[in-house]
């Protein structure tokens, strides 16, 4: 059974975090206003969106699990304040870490017509601190950390995340594909 | 800039000569009375007041709008004057500052108002206002910043809540939420004084000037082809040949009603009344009573481009039509200038100008889609000559960049 | 009960979801911003399209858009 949770525990996290890399490099392909293949502006937007949700209920069975698994000594405050677990701290606390700003950009993401754009904007760059620090956590705590197909998963995830951003810093990303006069907004 | 009647028969309202003296102003216009505000609201009703500052739209309506609201109101007047070609409110704020102030404190009375201010433009030196505003207790006159679209309504009020002066989107009234979220009452400066004419000499006085529609007087800038440039007081719903009389004009070959977004009014039509009804078939509006005329020595194309690259420059840039489309105008309409032979530019440019029309914060892409669509509509045959590469007013073919 | 929708002009950014899901009511312009097809400022919507105008309310990436009770 333990086996069972610590397995389920760990395959959660490592499929959470592929679908927070393919969020993440969705985002910025719907953000580049770029119309996709197949997919549409909408169809971009909505499997970024769905991409990060299901990340965010697998996440939510990552953390069930482990804390019901004996062998990873989980208690209820390592859930929400990081760095004081037992078993790998600093890793563990990264994993806390990255629940607790994936839990405000969730919430407020989905309260977003509530809350207006300039604040949904100014929280949501909070998933370029996010990503990084969940790949971290994958990579000092979880089990498989050391092993070839998590290694060559993770080198993939970070290409695709560094090829994305490397994109989304180009001067001519920003004019969304078209030839226009630039906007000045306070958003 | 001079100041002076027509020859109409109104007597001088407005302009009486300098008030800046409260002694004065109160010794030539009599003490300013205390109302209510169902006496205010009944008087601003029976006067059909309009506004002054470029809308036209009926007063009573505005402030029976912000009377109704559950919080205290605030009141401001609007003497931006953004409109380059517009003069009044600093004639007015020079020479009757007291007037106007005197508006705003019957109405910031009337109606409880949390807070009254006089927003003075940029352009306008406020210390007559201030110094007139002095010996009143409430008023606040403000010395603002900013260019053609600071003086639209909801630009005045971001400015006033200390945002930027650039307009907000119009979905929320003013008059719901304005300045400090309260409900705001915005009316120009001329039509404030108006109100505190009409509170001491009531609604028939203020009617027996002006047309049955449209009472009252108001003040005209005159500029452009005339000797004596400067702001006129006429009667409402006086013939335009009427109102640039006193301003001896050269021969005219069209008049420009309404200023940088107004529409072009030909020389052969000078005597029309400048009424809703009978500027509608060219397309314009008394707006806030800018008449410039254009004699036939100075090209049309190349004034309205230049008209164009200023209100692409002044284009408050949040909205994605304004700011592209204005500047393709512009560019389009100095082609035609440089009598580029481009039969297609005309189209272009009215294609463009029906595709900024309404979509935008603000009624500048608007505005300026009026102007330039009269300036091809009125100056059709000037147009089709520069289209054979030459110009009727300097009588020869012009080059980009020289005319 | 007719309902209206609005831009909001100052958030709009041409991202262009609004006219993929609701293509009846709204194109896009040569720079990317929608146009309202019957040329109106805020467009009736028709009981029929409802639906998917207040997905395209729900989707816009800017929260640019939304509609309005207009009778």
């Amino acid at each position: 059974m333990n086996a069972a949770f610590w397995a389920l525990g760990r395959g959660t996290g490592v499929v959470a975090l592929v679908l927070f890399t393919v969020s993440l490099v969705l985002g910025i392909l719907a953000r580049s206003g770029r119309p996709v293949p197949w997919l549409g502006r909408f169809g971009t937007s909505d499997l970024h969106r769905t991409a990060a949700l299901t990340g965010t209920g697998l996440v939510l069975a990552h953390v069930g699990t482990l804390y019901f698994d004996p062998y990873a000594q989980l208690k209820l405050v390592d859930v929400v304040f990081p760095f004081l677990g037992a078993y790998k701290p600093l890793w563990l606390g990264l994993g806390t870490l990255a629940l607790d700003l994936l839990g405000v950009i969730t919430i407020v993401s989905l309260l977003r017509h509530r809350v207006g754009p300039r604040v949904f904007k100014a929280v949501h760059w909070g998933t370029y601190a996010l990503w990084p620090v969940a790949l971290m956590h994958a990579l000092g705590n979880g089990t498989n950390a050391g092993s070839g197909w998590f290694r060559a998963l993770a080198v993939v995830c970070i290409s695709a995340v560094v090829t994305a951003v490397g994109w989304r810093l180009t001067p001519s990303y920003g004019d969304r594909g078209w030839q226009r006069n630039p906007r000045r907004t306070a958003v | 800039m001079t100041t002076m009647t027509t020859t109409t028969g109104s007597t001088r309202r407005l302009l009486g000569g300098i008030q800046s003296d409260a002694v004065r102003h109160e010794a030539t216009h009599g003490p300013l009375p205390q109302l209510g505000l169902d006496e205010v609201l009944a008087l601003v009703e029976a006067s059909g007041l309009t506004g002054r500052g470029g809308s036209g739209f009926p007063t009573a309506i505005k402030v029976r709008a912000v009377a109704s609201g559950a919080r205290r109101p605030v009141v401001v007047g609007n003497a931006m004057e953004g409109e380059p070609l517009s003069h009044k409110d600093t004639v007015l704020l020079d020479r009757s500052p007291h007037l106007v102030l005197d508006g705003l404190q019957v109405l910031a009375r009337a109606l409880r108002a949390k807070r009254a201010i006089l927003a003075v433009g940029p352009e306008i030196d406020p210390g007559p206002a201030k110094a007139a505003a002095g010996g009143r207790r409430g008023l606040e006159v403000v010395h603002l910043d900013g260019g053609f679209v600071a003086g639209q309504e909801t630009a005045l009020v971001n400015q006033l809540n200390g945002r930027a002066a650039v307009p907000r989107d119009p979905f929320t009234r003013v008059t719901e939420s304005g300045v400090d979220a309260r409900p705001t009452l915005v009316l120009n400066a001329e039509t404030l004084a108006q109100v505190a004419l009409l509170a001491r000499h009531g609604a028939d006085w203020f009617r027996s000037a002006g047309t049955t529609d449209d009472p009252g007087t108001s003040l005209f800038t005159v500029s452009g082809a005339v000797a004596r440039p400067g702001v006129v007081e006429a009667d409402r719903g006086s013939r335009l040949s009427d109102v640039l009389e006193a301003t001896e004009p050269r021969e005219a070959a069209a008049v420009l009603v309404g200023g940088y977004h107004g529409a072009w009014v030909p020389a052969r039509a000078i005597d029309v009344r400048l009424t809703r009804s009978d500027l509608t078939p060219w397309n314009a509006a008394v707006g806030a009573g800018v008449l410039h005329v254009l004699d036939d020595r100075t090209c049309p194309l190349r004034f309205a481009a230049h008209v164009a690259d200023y209100l692409a420059g002044e284009s408050a840039a949040q909205c994605g039509p304004c700011i592209n489309g204005l500047p393709r105008m512009a560019s389009d309409l100095h082609r035609l200038a440089a009598c580029v032979r481009d039969p297609q530019l005309p189209d272009a440019i009215v294609r463009m100008a029906a595709l900024v029309k309404g979509r935008g914060a603000c009624a500048h892409p608007d505005g300026t889609a009026r102007f330039i669509g009269s300036t091809l509509e009125v100056f059709r045959d000037h147009t089709a000559a520069h289209l054979q590469g030459w110009c009727p007013s300097t009588m020869r073919p012009t080059m980009r960049g020289v005319s | 009960m007719s309902t209206r929708l609005h831009i909001d002009w100052t958030r709009c950014d041409g991202h262009g979801s609004c006219a993929e899901l609701l293509p009846e009511l709204l194109a896009v312009d040569d720079v990317g911003f929608p146009t309202v097809r019957t040329g109106d400022r805020d467009p009736l919507v028709p009981r029929r399209l409802e639906e998917a105008a207040e997905h395209a309310v729900r989707n816009c990436p800017l929260m640019a858009l939304r509609t309005y009770d207009a009778s």
